[in-house]
C-alpha cells in the first residue's frame, strides 16, 4: 500500500531513486560469468605461478581443480589420456588449481604426475574473473580464443567421451584468420 | 511533504539494503572457496565408532520409538 505523502511527484521521485539504488546494489553484487561465446581471459597475463603454455592459435582446454576436490582426482588420468591423444594435433591443455596452500597443490601434483601443463591461480584472481559455476569446471577454448563448451563437473567416462567428441569438432576446425 | 521524504528515504535505504544482500558475495560460499567444508574433519560419519556411541546415546535418552532409523520398541532399554 503506497502512503498517500508518496502519491505525490516528489514522492514518486524519491521511491524511483530508491528503486534505482536496489538495482544498482543488486548489480554490484554480482559478477559477470564467463559463458559460451565469450572471450577466455588471456592466460599469459593472468597472475598464475606455473606453466603458460603457447596457446596461440591452438585448441585450448582449461581446467580448473583443487586438491580438496574428489572429482578432479578422478579427472586428472581422463585429461591425461586426452592430452596424450591430442597434442599432437594441436591441443594445449592448462590444468589451473585454485588451492590456497602451495603445498597441498605441489603434493597434489607429485602423486598424480600429470603429462600435460599445471598451474596456481595465485590469489584466485583468475578462477574469481571466470567464475567458475562448480568444481571441477573446465573450458574447452576454440582457435579464435573464444569458449565454445563448458564441462561442470567431471562425470567420469561420460565426460571424456564428450570432450574428445568436441576437441575432435574444434581442432577439424580451420584456424580463424588473425586480426 | 517532510514525511513523504523520510518515507522515500527509509524505503531508499530498505531497498539498498536488501538489494546488496541479493548479490551473490554476500550470501553463497564459492564453489572455490571450499576447501575447508571439503576436509574430510568435516564429515559427521569420519568416526564409525564415535557415530555409533552418538547415536545409542541419542535413541537411549530420547526413548524415541525405535531411535534413529532402528525398529523396536523405543523404552530406552538396549
Amino acid at each position: 500500500m503506497i502512503p498517500p505523502s508518496l502519491k505525490s511527484n516528489r514522492g514518486a521521485a524519491w521511491l524511483g531513486l530508491a528503486l534505482f539504488g536496489a538495482v544498482l546494489a543488486f548489480a554490484t553484487g554480482l559478477r559477470a560469468q564467463v559463458k559460451v561465446g565469450d572471450p577466455f581471459p588471456s592466460l599469459q597475463s593472468a597472475a598464475l605461478e606455473g606453466a603458460k603454455p603457447d596457446t596461440a592459435g591452438k585448441v585450448l582446454l582449461v581446467d580448473f581443480w583443487a586438491s580438496w576436490c574428489t572429482p578432479c582426482k578422478a579427472s586428472f588420468p581422463a585429461y591425461g589420456r586426452i592430452y596424450g591423444d591430442f597434442s599432437p594435433r594441436g591441443l594445449a591443455l592448462v590444468a589451473v588449481s585454485v588451492d590456497k596452500v602451495p603445498a597441498e597443490y605441489a603434493a597434489f601434483l607429485k602423486k598424480m604426475a600429470p603429462p600435460f601443463a599445471t598451474a596456481l591461480d595465485v590469489g584466485q584472481k583468475l578462477v574469481r574473473q571466470v567464475q567458475v559455476p562448480a568444481m571441477p569446471t573446465s573450458y574447452l577454448i576454440g582457435r579464435d580464443g573464444r569458449v565454445r563448451y563448458i564441462h561442470k563437473g567431471f562425470h567420469s567416462a561420460g565426460t571424456e567421451s564428450e570432450l574428445r567428441k568436441e576437441i575432435e569438432e574444434l581442432l577439424d576446425e580451420k584456424a580463424a584468420p588473425q586480426p | 511533504m517532510k514525511t513523504s521524504r523520510i518515507a522515500a528515504l527509509a524505503l531508499a535505504a530498505l531497498a539498498t539494503v536488501l538489494g546488496g544482500c541479493a548479490g551473490a558475495d554476500a550470501v553463497r560460499v564459492q564453489p572455490w572457496e571450499r576447501a575447508t567444508l571439503a576436509d574430510y574433519t568435516m564429515r559427521p560419519d569420519r568416526d564409525p565408532l564415535g557415530t555409533q556411541l552418538d547415536e545409542h546415546i541419542y535413541f537411549s535418552r530420547e526413548a524415541a520409538s525405535g531411535g534413529r532409523g532402528v525398529g523396536g520398541s523405543g523404552c530406552g532399554c538396549n
